[in-house]
C-alpha cells in the first residue's frame, strides 16, 4: 500500500533561504547591518545629543565618555551626526533604489514584450548610459538638479536603472517564448497582464538582488556627491559631507575622529550590504546545489 | 573579422552621435537662459533688442536645428567659452588637462593590471590557501571602500603621519622639473586609484584561471609531463587572460570616476579636478565640454578593446 510520506521536500523559496543561511559572509553581513540600522533608527531615544546641538565647552574635542566619537569644529556631537547621517543615507539609498527598480523593471519588461523597435531604441540608450562613467554623469545631473535630499534621490535613481532594465529584459525575452505566456497571449492578455501577472513574479529574484546591491551602490553615490559638495548640503549631516570636512588639512591631521567614524560607518554598511547581496544572488541561483 | 570591425565601428559612431544629443539636451536643461551669456548685466536691454539678439544667435530656431548648428561647431572643436574665465575656450582648457589625467590613470591601470593578474593567478593556483583568502578579503574591502575614503586614509598615513610623500599637486612649486619629483607626487594617487581596479581584475582573473585549469587541454599538458610552471604560464594563462582584456576596457569608466575623487583630494591638475571646480562654480560649458571629451574617450577605448579582442581571440566572428 502506498503511504504518502509526512515530510515534504522543501520548496524553492525554502531551499533558497537555507542556502542563504549557509553562506557565512551573508550571515555576517546581516549580523552587521541589522544592529547598525537599529542603532541608527533608535538613537534619538537613548542618545542625549542632537546632530545640530552645539556644545560650546567641547569644540574639536576627541572621543570621551560624554561624546563617544568626539565633536567637530563648532562643538557638534560626531556620534549624533554619524547616526543622523546614516538615516539620511538610508533614506536616500532606499528611496532611490525603489524608484530605479520600478523604472528598470518597466523599461526592461516593456522592451522585451512590446516589440522590436521599442526594444532596439531603449537598449541602445541603455548601452550609452552604461558606457559612460557613472560618476561623471552623476556630477553633470547633480550640477543641474542642485543639492538636497530629493534632487540627490532623483539623480541617483535616474542613473541606476539601466543595469536592471537589461537583466529584466533578457529574463523576459526567454519567458516570452514559454507556453504559458503564449497561452496568455493567445487568450488576449494585454501588456499590463503580461507585465504584472507573468513578468513580475518571474523576475522577482533579479529585483531582490538588484535592490540589495543597489542600496550599497546608492549609499556610495550619495556619499561621493556629498563629498564633492553636491548631494546633501550642510548643516544636514551625511557620511559624505562629514568626509568632505577632512579636505581641510587641519581636520585631516589633527581631528581624525571627525572623518574616521563616518568613513568607518560608510565602509561597514556598504560591506555588509554587499555580502548580503552576493549571498542572495548565490541563494537564488538554482545551479548552486549542483556544485 | 572585417565585417565585425565595421559593425563595431558603426555602433561606435552611433554612440558618439547619441552622446552629443544627450549633452546638448542636458546643456539646454541647465538653469538660466543661454542668452544671458551675451548680456552685460549692467546695461539694461529692451525686449525688442533681446528678440533681435535671439534671432542673430539662432536661438529662435527649433531645437533640432539648434542641435545641428551646435554639432557643427562642436565637431570643429568649438565647445564655447568658460563662464569663469571668459577668455578661455573650453576645448583648450580640457585639452590642457588631458596629459596629467592620462599619466595618472595610465600608471594606475598599469599597476592594477600587473598586481591584479599576479594576485589572481596566485589565488587560483593556490586555491583556498592563506594567500588566496587574504587576497580575497583585501579585494572585497577594496571594492567596498570608496575612492574618496581610501584617498583620505592614504593621505593621512603616508603624507601626514609618516611624512614620506607629498600631500598633493603634480610638481613641487618653484623647483625645476625633474622626473623624480613627478614620480614622487605620482606614486600615492596612482596606487590609491589602482585599488578598486586591482580588486576587480583579481577576482575576474581568479575565476577565469580556475575555469581554464579544469579544461581538458590543461590535463593533457600535465599528462604529457609539461612542468607545472609552463602549464600555468603558457597553457592556462594565455586563455585565462582573454576575458580579463574586456574587463580592463570596460572598467575605464570606473577608473575615470575614481580619478575625479583622487584628483580632487590630491589637487592633481587633471580633467577630474577641472570638472569638480567647474561643478562648484556651475560653469556649464566646461562641465558639458569635459563630459563630451571624456565620454568620447570612453567610447573610443571600448571600441579599441573590442577590436583588440577580435584580434586576440580568433573564435570571435560577427557578433
Amino acid at each position: 500500500m502506498l503511504a504518502r510520506t509526512p515530510s515534504r521536500s522543501p520548496g524553492p523559496t525554502a531551499r533558497s533561504l537555507h542556502r542563504f543561511l549557509l553562506n557565512r559572509a551573508a550571515v555576517l553581513g546581516m549580523g552587521m547591518i541589522v544592529p547598525m540600522v537599529l542603532l541608527i533608527l533608535s538613537y534619538p531615544i537613548w542618545w542625549s545629543f542632537r546632530p545640530n546641538d552645539i556644545d560650546l565647552l567641547a569644540m574639536n574635542a576627541g572621543p570621551t565618555a560624554k561624546h563617544w566619537f568626539g565633536t567637530d569644529g563648532v562643538g557638534r556631537d560626531i556620534f549624533a551626526r554619524v547616526m543622523d547621517g546614516g538615516r539620511i543615507s538610508l533614506l536616500v539609498a532606499i528611496t532611490s533604489t525603489v524608484i530605479s527598480a520600478i523604472i528598470g523593471f518597466l523599461v526592461g519588461a516593456v522592451s522585451a514584450l512590446a516589440g522590436r523597435w521599442a526594444d532596439a531604441v531603449t537598449m541602445r540608450f541603455v548601452d550609452l548610459v552604461m558606457t559612460l562613467p557613472p560618476v561623471i554623469f552623476l556630477l553633470v545631473l547633480a550640477s543641474i538638479a542642485g543639492t538636497g535630499i530629493w534632487p540627490t534621490v532623483l539623480v541617483i535613481s535616474l542613473l541606476s536603472w539601466p543595469l536592471l532594465a537589461r537583466m529584466v529584459r533578457s529574463r523576459l525575452l526567454e519567458l516570452r517564448e514559454r507556453d504559458f505566456v503564449m497561452a496568455a497571449r493567445g487568450m488576449g492578455a494585454g501588456l499590463p497582464h503580461l507585465l504584472f501577472r507573468h513578468g513580475l513574479p518571474n523576475s522577482i529574484d533579479i529585483l531582490v538582488v538588484f535592490a540589495t546591491l543597489q542600496i550599497a551602490n546608492a549609499i556610495l553615490l550619495e556619499a561621493g556627491l556629498s563629498f564633492l559638495g553636491l548631494g546633501i548640503a550642510p548643516p544636514a549631516a551625511s557620511w559624505g559631507n562629514m568626509l568632505n570636512a577632512a579636505r581641510s588639512t587641519a581636520v585631516l591631521e589633527q581631528y581624525p575622529w571627525q572623518w574616521l567614524f563616518p568613513g568607518g560607518a560608510l565602509v561597514l554598511a556598504v560591506l555588509a550590504i554587499n555580502f548580503i547581496g552576493d549571498g542572495l544572488r548565490d541563494a537564488f541561483d538554482p545551479r548552486a546545489e549542483l556544485n | 573579422m572585417l565585417s565585425y570591425s565595421l559593425r563595431r565601428l558603426l555602433i561606435g559612431v552611433g554612440m558618439l552621435l547619441a552622446l552629443s544629443v544627450l549633452i546638448f539636451v542636458l546643456l539646454r536643461l541647465t538653469p538660466g537662459d543661454p542668452i544671458d551669456a551675451y548680456i552685460d548685466p549692467n546695461v539694461p536691454m529692451s525686449p525688442s533688442d533681446l528678440a533681435e539678439l535671439r534671432v542673430t544667435l539662432g536661438l529662435d530656431q527649433p531645437l533640432p536645428l539648434q542641435y545641428l548648428a551646435w554639432l557643427q561647431q562642436a565637431s570643429m572643436g568649438n565647445l564655447g567659452y568658460s563662464i569663469q574665465r571668459p577668455d578661455q575656450p573650453v576645448l583648450g582648457l580640457v585639452l590642457s588637462r588631458v596629459g596629467p589625467t592620462v599619466l595618472l590613470m595610465g600608471t594606475a591601470i598599469a599597476i592594477s593590471i600587473i598586481a591584479g593578474i599576479a594576485t589572481g593567478m596566485i589565488s587560483a593556483v593556490r586555491r583556498n590557501s592563506v594567500a588566496d583568502l587574504s587576497f580575497s578579503v583585501l579585494a572585497v574591502t577594496g571594492i567596498s571602500s570608496p575612492p574618496f575614503l581610501s584617498a583620505l586614509v592614504g593621505l593621512y598615513l603616508f603624507s601626514v603621519y609618516f611624512h614620506w610623500l607629498p600631500s598633493g599637486g603634480m610638481l613641487t612649486p618653484g623647483r625645476e622639473f625633474s622626473i623624480g619629483d613627478l614620480l614622487h607626487h605620482l606614486i600615492l594617487p596612482a596606487m590609491l586609484l589602482a585599488i578598486a581596479q586591482t580588486a576587480l581584475i583579481m577576482r575576474y582573473m581568479r575565476a577565469s584561471m580556475l575555469e581554464v585549469l579544469n579544461q581538458d587541454y590543461v590535463r593533457t599538458a600535465r599528462a604529457k609531463g609539461v612542468y607545472e610552471f609552463w602549464v600555468i604560464t603558457k597553457h592556462a594563462l594565455r586563455n585565462a587572460l582573454l576575458p580579463v582584456i574586456t574587463l580592463i576596457g570596460s572598467t575605464i569608466g570606473l577608473a575615470i570616476g575614481g580619478a575625479i575623487f583622487i584628483e580632487s583630494v590630491f589637487n592633481w591638475p587633471g580633467m577630474g579636478l577641472l570638472m569638480v571646480n567647474a561643478v562648484e562654480n556651475r560653469d556649464y560649458p566646461v562641465i558639458m565640454g569635459s563630459t563630451l571629451v571624456i565620454g568620447a574617450c570612453v567610447i573610443i577605448v571600448n571600441l579599441l578593446t573590442d577590436l583588440a579582442y577580435a584580434v586576440v581571440d580568433p573564435r570571435i566572428k560577427v557578433g
